[in-house]
C-alpha cells in the first residue's frame, strides 16, 4: 500500500458560470475537501465517481486508475468500486435497511464486513427490517454509510454526510466516522463546510476555493497557518492538537497530556489512554510574555511564536509552536505591537477550560 | 354468467377477453422501452417518436385502421413479410383485432409508465450504479420496482381500452362472428337486428362494468406508485 500518494487526482473542466481546475495528492486516511458551496466541492467527487465527466482529468486511488483523460480511460461508475455516501442518503426507499445494505454484495464480491457487522458498527441492528421512510436523518445517514461500506468499496466518498443533521446526530454519527478512518485501509474523500468535522475527522485538508486548490496539507499544518485564517474563516480558525487522556478528575474536568503540557478540558466520556484530536479555536487562546500567576484559566503552555500575520482590520494572528505542535492565537495588532511579538519570541499561551467544546474532540483509534 | 349471456353473446365476451389479454401482454415490453427512452433519454428522434405513440390518440380510428390494414394487409409490406416468414397472418383474424387494440391502446399505456418513471429520482438510480449495478441492473433493480404500480397501472388502462376497441378493429379486420367480434363489435351488429336490444342492453352492461373496474384499479395503483416514490423524501420517521 502506498501510504504517501493513496490518492490523486487532476481534474479540469469548464461550465457555463465558473471553470474548476483542481489537482491534489494525497495520503491514506480522511481527505476533507474544505470550502465554501459552491466552490467546486461536489462537483470534483461526482467526477471521481464517475457521475460527471469532465474535460480533463486523472483519477488514480491506490494505484488503480479509475480515468484518464490522456491515456483515453473512463470506468463507467458501477466499475469504480467507489462507495459514495449522498448529503440526502439516498436509501432505496422499496427496501428495508437490510436489503439496502445489502444492495452492493450482489456487485462486489470479495471479502469484507457482514450486515451484522456493519450493523453492529454503525448501530442500526435493531432497524434491520424497517423502511427507510421509518428511520430518523441520523439513522437515515448511519445506513447510507453502512451501504456504502457492504459494497467493498475501494475507496470512500462522503459528500457533507452530516450536514442535514442537527449537532447531537452529528455527534452521533463522528466517532463511526473516525473509527472508520482508524479501523479501515479504505481511504476518505470527504466534504465538508464545517471546521470542527474537519478537525476531527481529516487527516489531509485541501481547501478549496472558486474551483481550484487553495491549500492542500496535512490537517495540523493547514489548520495552523496564519496565511490560511482568511479562507477558513476568521470566527473558526483554530490549531489542531493530538493529546491522550490522563485522568478524569472528581470536580468534572478530564486531564489531558499534549506537547506542550497539561490541559484541562471539561469532563469526557473517553477512558484513560485514549488518543484525541482537540482543536482550540484561535479567538480562545490568549498570549502573555510571563507566565500568568493568580488567573482563572487553568491551561496554560508554553512554546514559541513562528509566525504572525496581520490583516486589515484590527485582528492580527499569531502562529505558536509548542513542542512539535502549532497553536494560532487571535489577537489585536495593538496587544501584538505592544508585546513585540515576532518569529522567535517566546510566550505562554493561555487557554480557557471551559471553550473546547465537545464538538472540538475527535477520538483516533489504533496505530493512525 | 353463460345463462345469463347468450351464446353469442358470451362468444364476444370471451374474444374480447382474448384479444385484450394479448394485446396488453405483448405491447407491455414496448410500452415500457418507449416509456423510458421519452422520460430519461435525449435522442434526436425523441419529438417524432413521442407524436407517433399519440397518434392513435388523435386520428380518426377509421384512418388507424386503414393504416393498419394497409400495412399489415396481406398485400402490406409488413404483412406479406410476417406471412412469408412466419406464417403469421394479421388481417380479419383475431390476432389484427389483438394488434389494432394494441395499437389503439398504446398512447395510454406509454403515458401512465413514463409518469411513474419520470416520478422516479435518477438520484436513486446514480446511487445504484455508484454500489456496483450496471445500467441494466439498476433498471430490474431500482426503477422497476418503483414503478410497478405504474407499470401495471399502464397495463390495466390498457386492457379497459382495448376491451372497448371499435373503429380500427372492424375496420382492419372486419366483423367476423367468432373470428374478430369483439364486444363492441357484437353491440354495434346487435344494434343492426330487430330485437337484439336485450343483447345490447347486457352487453353493455359488460362493457360498463369492465371499465368502471379498470378505471378503479388503474387509480389506486397509481397512488401505490407516488406512495413508493415518496417513501424516501418524507423525511418523518412516521410519514
Amino acid at each position: 500500500m502506498r501510504g504517501d500518494r493513496m490518492l490523486e487526482i487532476a481534474l479540469r473542466h469548464r461550465f457555463a458560470e465558473f471553470s474548476l481546475d483542481v489537482a491534489f495528492e494525497a495520503p491514506q486516511g480522511v481527505t476533507a475537501l474544505f470550502g465554501r458551496s459552491g466552490a467546486g466541492k461536489t462537483t470534483v467527487v461526482d467526477a471521481v465517481a464517475g457521475l460527471m465527466r469532465p474535460d480533463e482529468g486523472r483519477v488514480v486511488v491506490d494505484g488503480r486508475v479509475l480515468q484518464d483523460a490522456a491515456a483515453r480511460i473512463w470506468l463507467p461508475p458501477h466499475k469504480r468500486r467507489v462507495g459514495y455516501v449522498f448529503q440526502e442518503g439516498r436509501l432505496f426507499p422499496h427496501l428495508t435497511v437490510r436489503g439496502n445494505l445489502e444492495y452492493g454484495l450482489r456487485f462486489n464480491a470479495g471479502a469484507g464486513p457482514s450486515v451484522d457487522e456493519v450493523a453492529d458498527l454503525l448501530g442500526i441492528a435493531s432497524l434491520l427490517e424497517r423502511r427507510p421512510s421509518r428511520l430518523s436523518g441520523g439513522e437515515k445517514q448511519r445506513v447510507a454509510i453502512g451501504r456504502a461500506l457492504m459494497a467493498r468499496p475501494a475507496m470512500l466518498l462522503m459528500d457533507e454526510p452530516l450536514a442535514a443533521l442537527d449537532g447531537p446526530r452529528k455527534a452521533e454519527i463522528l466517532p463511526y466516522l473516525a473509527r472508520l478512518r482508524d479501523e479501515t485501509k479504505v481511504p476518505i474523500l470527504y466534504v465538508s463546510h464545517a471546521l470542527d468535522e474537519v478537525a476531527q475527522l481529516a487527516t489531509t485538508l485541501v481547501l478549496i476555493e472558486e474551483g481550484g486548490v487553495r491549500a492542500c496539507g496535512p490537517v495540523a499544518e493547514v489548520l495552523s497557518d496564519p496565511a490560511l485564517v482568511p479562507q477558513l474563516g476568521v470566527r473558526g480558525a483554530g490549531a489542531v492538537l493530538s493529546a491522550t487522556v490522563v485522568a478524569h478528575d472528581p470536580d468534572g474536568l478530564t486531564e489531558l497530556a499534549c506537547a506542550g503540557g497539561r490541559l484541562f478540558v471539561p469532563a469526557l466520556a473517553e477512558p484513560v489512554g485514549q488518543r484525541l484530536r482537540l482543536r482550540i479555536e484561535a479567538q480562545d487562546v490568549m498570549i502573555a510574555l510571563d507566565r500568568p500567576e493568580g488567573i482563572s484559566a487553568l491551561n496554560i503552555l508554553s512554546g514559541v511564536v513562528t509566525a504572525l500575520r496581520q490583516g486589515d482590520g484590527p485582528g492580527a494572528v499569531v502562529q505558536i509552536a509548542v513542542g512539535e505542535e502549532l497553536l494560532l492565537a487571535r489577537i489585536t495588532r495593538r496587544s501584538a505591537r505592544a508585546l513585540n511579538l515576532a518569529a522567535g519570541v517566546p510566550v505562554h499561551t493561555v487557554i480557557k477550560t471551559v471553550s473546547v467544546a465537545p464538538g472540538d474532540i475527535g477520538a483516533v483509534h489504533g496505530g493512525a | 354468467m353463460t345463462d345469463w349471456l347468450g351464446p353469442e353473446e358470451w362468444q364476444a365476451v370471451a374474444l374480447s377477453l382474448k384479444v385484450a389479454f394479448w394485446a396488453t401482454v405483448l405491447s407491455l415490453p414496448f410500452g415500457i422501452l418507449t416509456a423510458y427512452a421519452l422520460a430519461r433519454w435525449r435522442f434526436p428522434g425523441r419529438a417524432l417518436l413521442n407524436g407517433l405513440v399519440h397518434l392513435p390518440l388523435i386520428l380518426p380510428p377509421v384512418v388507424t385502421g386503414y393504416l393498419l390494414l394497409l400495412t399489415f394487409g396481406r398485400r402490406g409490406p409488413v404483412g406479406a413479410f410476417l406471412e412469408q416468414t412466419f406464417g403469421l397472418v394479421l388481417a380479419f383474424r383475431w390476432t389484427g383485432a389483438a394488434l389494432a387494440a394494441a395499437v389503439m391502446a398504446f398512447p395510454l399505456m406509454v403515458r401512465a409508465i413514463r409518469l411513474s418513471i419520470e416520478a422516479v429520482d435518477p438520484k436513486l438510480e446514480q446511487a445504484a450504479a455508484t454500489l456496483g449495478a450496471s445500467k441494466l441492473w439498476v433498471f430490474v433493480t431500482i426503477t422497476l420496482p418503483l414503478i410497478l404500480p405504474g407499470v401495471l397501472a399502464g397495463a390495466v388502462l390498457a386492457f379497459a381500452k382495448a376491451m372497448g376497441e371499435f373503429g380500427a378493429t372492424i375496420t382492419f379486420v372486419s366483423n367476423i362472428p367468432g373470428e374478430t367480434r369483439t364486444l363492441p363489435s357484437a353491440i354495434y351488429a346487435f344494434l343492426q337486428v330487430p330485437g337484439g336490444e336485450a343483447s345490447v342492453w347486457r352487453l353493455v352492461i359488460v362493457s360498463v362494468v369492465i371499465a368502471l373496474g379498470a378505471l378503479a384499479a388503474s387509480e389506486v395503483l397509481a397512488r401505490r406508485v407516488q406512495a413508493r416514490v415518496r417513501g424516501e423524501n418524507a423525511g418523518r420517521p412516521d410519514a
